[in-house]
C-alpha cells in the first residue's frame, strides 16, 4: 500500500520525470515518441490509485513546503481535483498518440521542446488539480501560461508570434494585475488561503468587499475567459492542433473553470455567494458572453477559430453554473467540464486529422470531404452532439443539470439564455458535417476514394468520440464522485 | 582570533590591494589572491552574521582607541547583513572574473584592475561595518574612487564618459554628506554613530540640525541613484566591463541604502525622521515614481545591459518604497530585497556576462537567436529574470508578498496596485529579451558561437539557482532581514 | 550684527554655490572638475572653521593657555584634502582618456559624436 503523498507526488514528479527522459532521448526520435506515451499512461496509472481513495471518502494529503508561516506549496485531493486530474491525465494518453501522428503528418519541427512543455503543462495541470490552498494553486495556474507560451509559439512565424504574446499578456495580466491582488486581499482578509468546505470569506470579509473581490477573481482567473479577456483563447489557435485540443479544450481552459469552481464553493462558499451584489453581475456577464461567443463563433469561416469561440462559449456555461449559486447547477457545472473536454477534444482532433489530411482550415472548403474521410466527421459529428447537448451522449446530463439549477433559483433569463445557446450551438457546429456530407465536393477534390489523416491521427479521436457516447451512461458514477465536493456546503 | 574578525572583514581586501597591484605581472596569481581575499571575506561576514543573528551586537575598537576618539567598528544585525551580500557576490564574481576579465581587460592591467576591485570591495566593507560618521565618508571615497576607475576600464569609449559623470554625481554626493556630518559634530562634538544617536535627542529640535538631515539624505540618495539623482547609473553600469556591472549593481546601491537606514533609524530616529520631518512624503512618491519611470524607460532599451541598469533603479525604488511605509514590516521588506536583489541582479548581469563574452555585445539584434547556441546562459536569465519580475517560488515573490502586506496594513491600496502592475512592466521588458533570444533568427553576420564556458556558467547558475533557493526555503534571508530591521528600529518586534 | 558675525558661513556658501555652478553650467571638462575642486574646498573651510573658538590658540599644551582650537577637525579634514587630491588626479586622468578617445574635451562635442556613431 503506497502511502498517500507518495501518490500524490508521484503524480505530478511523473511528467516531470517524463520530461527529462525525453531531453535525454531527444537524439532517438521513435525512442522519445514512445516516452511521450510511456510518460503519459504512468501518470495516469498513478492518478487512477487515488480515485478509489477518494471514492472512500479519503483526501490524500500532502505538504511539500512552506516558505514562510502560513503560505506553502500544499496538495489534498478533493473530488473535483480528481476529477480534472482523471480528465486531464486520462486524456493526454489519447493526445499523446495523436500529436505523435499530428507532428509527424503535418511536419512540425522542435519535436522535443514540443513534448517537453507538454509534460510541464501537463505537471502544471496536476499541480493545480491536487492544490490544496489558493497560493499553490495560484502557483501551477502560472506555471501552466509560462509553458504553454512555447507551444503556442512553436511555429515561430510572425503569427504564432503575434498570438502568442496575445496569449501570455492577457493571461499574466488578468492574474498579475487582478487575481494576484485578489489572492493578496483574501490573505490579509480571512486570514488563510486554505480551501476549506463552506469557504473562508463567511464572517472575515463583509460583503461589500466580497463582491469586489469576486469580481476581482473571476475576471483574474482569465483561463475561463469571460468577455471582454477572452482574446487569448482565439489568438492560442495558432499553436499545432494536439496543443489546442489537450491544452485549450481540456487542460488549460478547464483549468480556469475549474479555479472557479473551487473559488467559488472552497474559498466564497455558497451561502456567502448568495449575499453578494456582484455575484449576479458576474452571472449576467457570464450569460453575455456564452451568447456572444456563439454569435461570433457562426461567423467564423476558420474551423479552429470557430471552435476557440465555441469554447468561450462553453466555459461561460461553467462559470454561469457556478454563480447560479445553486448545487444542482454547480454540479452541472462540474460535470460539464468533463463532458465538454471530451466533445471539445473529438472536434480539435477532427480538425487537426482534416488538416493534415488535406492541409484545409476554411469550413467553406470542407465541402463534400465527407466522402473521402467518412470516420473524421462521423466523429466530429459525435463530438458536436455532445457539445450541444444531445443524447446519446453525456453533454445531455451537464446540460440537464444546468438547465435545472437555472430554473430552480428562479433565473428564468438564464434559463432563456440557455436554451438560445443550445440552438446556437446547433447553428454553428452541425453544418459542417452536414456539408461535408452533402454538399458535393469543389473542384479539383473530386475523387480518389477514402483517403483519411494517418492512423495515429484517426484512432485517437475515434476514441473520444467513444467516450462522448459512454459518458452518456457514466454520467451517474460521474456525479456520484462530485457529491461530496457540494454536499457539504449545504443543501443536499 | 575571532575578537578581530570585525578589524580583518575589511584589512585582509585592503592589504590585498597593493599586494595584487605587484602581482600585475603574473595576472594569474593576481586573481588568485584576490579570490583568496574575497573567499576569506565572505567566510568572515559568515561569522559575523552568525555571532550576531540572536539580535546582539559586536563592538571592536580599532587600534585600541576607545570612542568617541577612536574609530570604532560596530556589527549588529543589519550592517552583517550587509556585509553578507558583499561578501557573497565579490566571492561568487571572482571565479567568474578570471575569463570574463581576461577577454575584456588589456593582459598588462589585469593586476591594476584586481587591485582596483579590491579597493572597491574593501570601501564598501569598510562603509558598512564603521560606526563612525566620518569614516563612512572616508570609505564611501575610497570605494568610489576604485569604481570610477573600473568603470572607465570598459571597452567601449563610453565608459571613460561615464565614469567621469559618475565621479562628479558622486563627488557631490559625498560631499553633501561630509558637510550633514560637519552639522552633526557642531552640534553633538562626537563622529560616533551611537554616540551621535545619544546627544541628538536633546537637540534635534534645531535647524542645524535640519539642515545636517537633508544635507545627509540628499548626499547619500545621489549615491544610491534614488529617482531623480539616478542619471549616473544606467551609463556607467551599461559601459562598465562585465564584472564590474555585476559587482557594483549588487553592492554599490544596497551599501548607499543601508547608510541612508542607519542615519534615518539609528542616529536620527525614527520619531525625527519620519514623525517631525515626515520624511515618508517625500520617499514615497520619489520612490514610485522610481519605480515607474525607469521602468517603463527599460522597456523601450536595445541594450540588455542598459535594459538592465534602468531597471536597478527601478528596484531602488521598490527598497525606498519599503522604507518609506515607515513600519517594521515595511522596513524588513527593504532589507530582505536588499539581499533578494542582490543575488537577482547580479546573476542576470552575469547571464549578460556571458553573452558578452560569446557575442561581443547585447544589443537585441546581437542576442536574437542566441538561446539555441547558448541554452544554458539563457535558462539562467529566464530563471533569474522570473525572479526580478516577483514570480512565486523565487527570490523576488518573497520581497514582493513582504512589501505587498506592508503596503496594504497601512491601508496603501493604490501603492500594491502599482507594486502588481509595475511587476507586469518587469515582465515585459524580461520577454522583450527572452523572445528575442528564443523565437527570433539570429542576424545573417552572427559570429558562429558556443555555449559559455564552465567557469563562468557555474557561478551564473550558482546565484541563479540561489534565486529560486531562497524564494523557495525564504525562512533563513526572511528571518536574517527581521533581525537586519530590529537592530534598526533598536528594539524585538512582534512581526 | 550677528549675521555677519557669521561671515565664515557667508564665504563657505559662495564658494559652495560658486562651484557648484561651475559644475553644472560649464561644458568644458576640465573646468567642471575646477568647479568641484572648489565646491569641495567650501566644505573644507566649513568644517575648518568650526574648530575655532573664542580666544582659542592652536591645540599645542602650553603653560598658561586653557582655551584651545577644536583639532579633530582640523584632522579630519586633512583627509579629506588627501582624497579630494585623489579625486581630482582621477578626474583629469579621466579627461586625459576622454581627450585621447573624442579628441575634445568639451561636452557638447562629445555627446555629438557620440550620436553621430
Amino acid at each position: 500500500m503506497v502511502s498517500d503523498a507518495t501518490l500524490v507526488y508521484l503524480a505530478l514528479a511523473v511528467p516531470l520525470a517524463g520530461m527529462f527522459a525525453l531531453i535525454a532521448a531527444s537524439r532517438w526520435p521513435a525512442l522519445r515518441d514512445s516516452l511521450v506515451v510511456v510518460t503519459a499512461v504512468a501518470m495516469f496509472g498513478v492518478v487512477v490509485q487515488l480515485l478509489p481513495r477518494v471514492l472512500r471518502g479519503e483526501r490524500p494529503s500532502a505538504s511539500l513546503i512552506e516558505l514562510f508561516p502560513g503560505l506553502e506549496i500544499a496538495f489534498l485531493v478533493e473530488p473535483l481535483g480528481m476529477m480534472f486530474a482523471l480528465l486531464a491525465s486520462g486524456l493526454w494518453i489519447i493526445t499523446a498518440l495523436y500529436a505523435i501522428g499530428y507532428m509527424r503528418g503535418a511536419r512540425e519541427l522542435h519535436h522535443t521542446r514540443f513534448h517537453v512543455f507538454f509534460c510541464i503543462a501537463l505537471f502544471s495541470a496536476t499541480g493545480i488539480a491536487f492544490s490544496s490552498n489558493m497560493f499553490s494553486l495560484f502557483v501551477f495556474y502560472e506555471a501552466l501560461t509560462l509553458s504553454t507560451y512555447p507551444l503556442v509559439a512553436h511555429k515561430g512565424n510572425e503569427a504564432a508570434k503575434k498570438g502568442a504574446r496575445t496569449y501570455l499578456g492577457l493571461l499574466l495580466g488578468t492574474s498579475v494585475g487582478l487575481l494576484l491582488p485578489a489572492v493578496i486581499a483574501t490573505w490579509w482578509l480571512a486570514g488563510t488561503l486554505e480551501f476549506t468546505p463552506g469557504g473562508i470569506m463567511a464572517g472575515n470579509v463583509n460583503p461589500a468587499i466580497g463582491g469586489l473581490l469576486l469580481v476581482l477573481f473571476m475576471y483574474g482567473i482569465g483561463k475561463a475567459a469571460l468577455m471582454p479577456f477572452h482574446r487569448w483563447l482565439p489568438s492560442a489557435m495558432v499553436a499545432p492542433t494536439p496543443v489546442s485540443a489537450l491544452l485549450h479544450a481540456v487542460a488549460v481552459v478547464k483549468a480556469g473553470v475549474f479555479t472557479v469552481l473551487k473559488v467559488s464553493v472552497y474559498l466564497f462558499g455558497l451561502d456567502y455567494l448568495r449575499e453578494l451584489a456582484t455575484t449576479d453581475i458576474i452571472l449576467y456577464v457570464a450569460v453575455f458572453t456564452l451568447i456572444a461567443a456563439s454569435l461570433i463563433a457562426m461567423q467564423q469561416d476558420n474551423l479552429k477559430a470557430r471552435l476557440a469561440y465555441s469554447t468561450v462559449s462553453q466555459l461561460s456555461y461553467i462559470v454561469t453554473a457556478a454563480m447560479l449559486v445553486s448545487e444542482f447547477a454547480a454540479l452541472g457545472g462540474g460535470m460539464h467540464i468533463v463532458m465538454h473536454a471530451f466533445g471539445k477534444i473529438t472536434l480539435f482532433f477532427c480538425a487537426g486529422a482534416i488538416y493534415v489530411a488535406t492541409k484545409k482550415t476554411e469550413i467553406s472548403d470542407m465541402h463534400g470531404l465527407g466522402r473521402r474521410m467518412p470516420v473524421t466527421f462521423a466523429a466530429f459529428f459525435i463530438g458536436a452532439l455532445c457539445v450541444i447537448g444531445v443524447p446519446p451522449t453525456g453533454g445531455v446530463w451537464s446540460k440537464w443539470h444546468l438547465f435545472m439549477g437555472a430554473y430552480d433559483s428562479g433565473h428564468q433569463l438564464v434559463v432563456l439564455a440557455l436554451i438560445v445557446s443550445t440552438l446556437l450551438n446547433i447553428a454553428y457546429l452541425l453544418p459542417p458535417v452536414v456539408n461535408a456530407f452533402l454538399l458535393p465536393p469543389k473542384e479539383g477534390d473530386q475523387g480518389g476514394g477514402i483517403r483519411e489523416a494517418p492512423l495515429l491521427c484517426v484512432v485517437p479521436l475515434s476514441l473520444t468520440a467513444l467516450g462522448c457516447i459512454a459518458l452518456f451512461v457514466l454520467a451517474g458514477p460521474l456525479a456520484g464522485l462530485l457529491r461530496p465536493y457540494l454536499a457539504v456546503s449545504g443543501g443536499w | 582570533m575571532t575578537e578581530h574578525l570585525p578589524a580583518l572583514q575589511v584589512v585582509i581586501a585592503l592589504t590585498a590591494a597593493p599586494l595584487v597591484m605587484l602581482l600585475n605581472r603574473l595576472p594569474r596569481l593576481a586573481w588568485g589572491v584576490t579570490l583568496a581575499a574575497c573567499w576569506a571575506t565572505l567566510a568572515i561576514a559568515l561569522l559575523l552574521l552568525l555571532q550576531v543573528s540572536d539580535g546582539g551586537e559586536i563592538r571592536y575598537e580599532m587600534g585600541g582607541w576607545a570612542p568617541p576618539w577612536g574609530i570604532e567598528y560596530r556589527v549588529d544585525g543589519a550592517n552583517a547583513w550587509v556585509l553578507l551580500i558583499i561578501g557573497l557576490v565579490s566571492a561568487v564574481v571572482m571565479p567568474f572574473a578570471r575569463r570574463s576579465v581576461e577577454q575584456e581587460i588589456p593582459a598588462d592591467r589585469l593586476g591594476l584592475f584586481y587591485s582596483a576591485f579590491l579597493l572597491a570591495n574593501a570601501g564598501l566593507l569598510g562603509i558598512a561595518i564603521t560606526n563612525d560618521a566620518f569614516n563612512i565618508f572616508v570609505f564611501f571615497e575610497i570605494s568610489a574612487l576604485a569604481s570610477y576607475a573600473l568603470i572607465a576600464m570598459g571597452r567601449d569609449r563610453r565608459a571613460v564618459l561615464s565614469s567621469y559623470q559618475y565621479l562628479i554625481m558622486g563627488t557631490i554626493g559625498t560631499t553633501f554628506l561630509l558637510i550633514g556630518i560637519g552639522f552633526l559634530y557642531i552640534m553633538t562634538g562626537t563622529l560616533n554613530l551611537s554616540d551621535l544617536a545619544t546627544r541628538l535627542e536633546g537637540v534635534t529640535d534645531t535647524r542645524t540640525i535640519r539642515a545636517a538631515f537633508g544635507f545627509i539624505a540628499v548626499g547619500i540618495s545621489l549615491k544610491l541613484a534614488l529617482f531623480p539623482l539616478h542619471l549616473w547609473l544606467p551609463n556607467a553600469y551599461s559601459y562598465a566591463p562585465s564584472m564590474v556591472t555585476v559587482f557594483l549593481s549588487a553592492t554599490a546601491t544596497k551599501v548607499a541604502i543601508y547608510v541612508l537606514l542607519r542615519f534615518v533609524y539609528t542616529v536620527f530616529g525614527f520619531e525625527f525622521s519620519f514623525v517631525e520631518l515626515s520624511m515618508a512624503w517625500v520617499l514615497m512618491p520619489l520612490a514610485l515614481l522610481g519605480i515607474v519611470i525607469p521602468s517603463l524607460v527599460a522597456v523601450f532599451q536595445d541594450d540588455v545591459k542598459r535594459l538592465l541598469a534602468y531597471s536597478s533603479v527601478a528596484q531602488v525604488g521598490y527598497m525606498i518604497l519599503g522604507i518609506s511605509l515607515a513600519s517594521a514590516l515595511g522596513l524588513m521588506a527593504s532589507t530582505v530585497h536588499l539581499f533578494n536583489h542582490a543575488i537577482t541582479k547580479a546573476a542576470l548581469f552575469m547571464a549578460v556576462g556571458c553573452l558578452v563574452y560569446r557575442l561581443g555585445g547585447v544589443s537585441l539584434s546581437r542576442v536574437a537567436g542566441a538561446a539555441e547556441r547558448m541554452p544554458w546562459t539563457m535558462a539562467a536569465f529566464v530563471v533569474a529574470g522570473l525572479s526580478l519580475i516577483g514570480v512565486p517560488l523565487t527570490a523576488g515573490f518573497v520581497t514582493k508578498w513582504h512589501l505587498l502586506q506592508a503596503a496594504l496594513m497601512d491601508g496603501f491600496w493604490p501603492v500594491a496596485a502599482l507594486l502588481l502592475a509595475t511587476s507586469l512592466i518587469a515582465a515585459i521588458y524580461i520577454w522583450k529579451v527572452v523572445e528575442a533570444a528564443y523565437f527570433r533568427a539570429p542576424p545573417d553576420d552572427a559570429r558562429e558561437v558556443r555555449e559559455a564556458p564552465l567557469s563562468l556558467l557555474v557561478p551564473t547558475w550558482t546565484l541563479t539557482a540561489m534565486t529560486i533557493i531562497f524564494g523557495v526555503w525564504a525562512q533563513l534571508p526572511i528571518s536574517a532581514a527581521r533581525n537586519a530591521a530590529e537592530a534598526l528600529l533598536g528594539a524585538p518586534q512582534p512581526w | 550684527m550677528t549675521w555677519l558675525g557669521l561671515y565664515n558661513y557667508w564665504i563657505v556658501v559662495v564658494l559652495m554655490m560658486a562651484g557648484f555652478y561651475i559644475v553644472i553650467a560649464q561644458g568644458n571638462l576640465v573646468k567642471k572638475i575646477i568647479g568641484l575642486n572648489i565646491f569641495q574646498t567650501s566644505a573644507f573651510i566649513f568644517f575648518i572653521s568650526l574648530a575655532w573658538r573664542e580666544d582659542g590658540t592652536a591645540p599645542i599644551v602650553l603653560p598658561g593657555v586653557t582655551a584651545y582650537a577644536n583639532p579633530l577637525p582640523h584632522v579630519l579634514i586633512l583627509t579629506a584634502i588627501v582624497v579630494g587630491v585623489a579625486l581630482t588626479a582621477m578626474g583629469l586622468a579621466l579627461v586625459v582618456r576622454i581627450h585621447e578617445a573624442y579628441g575634445s574635451i568639451e561636452e557638447d562635442d562629445i555627446h555629438q559624436q557620440d550620436e553621430e556613431r
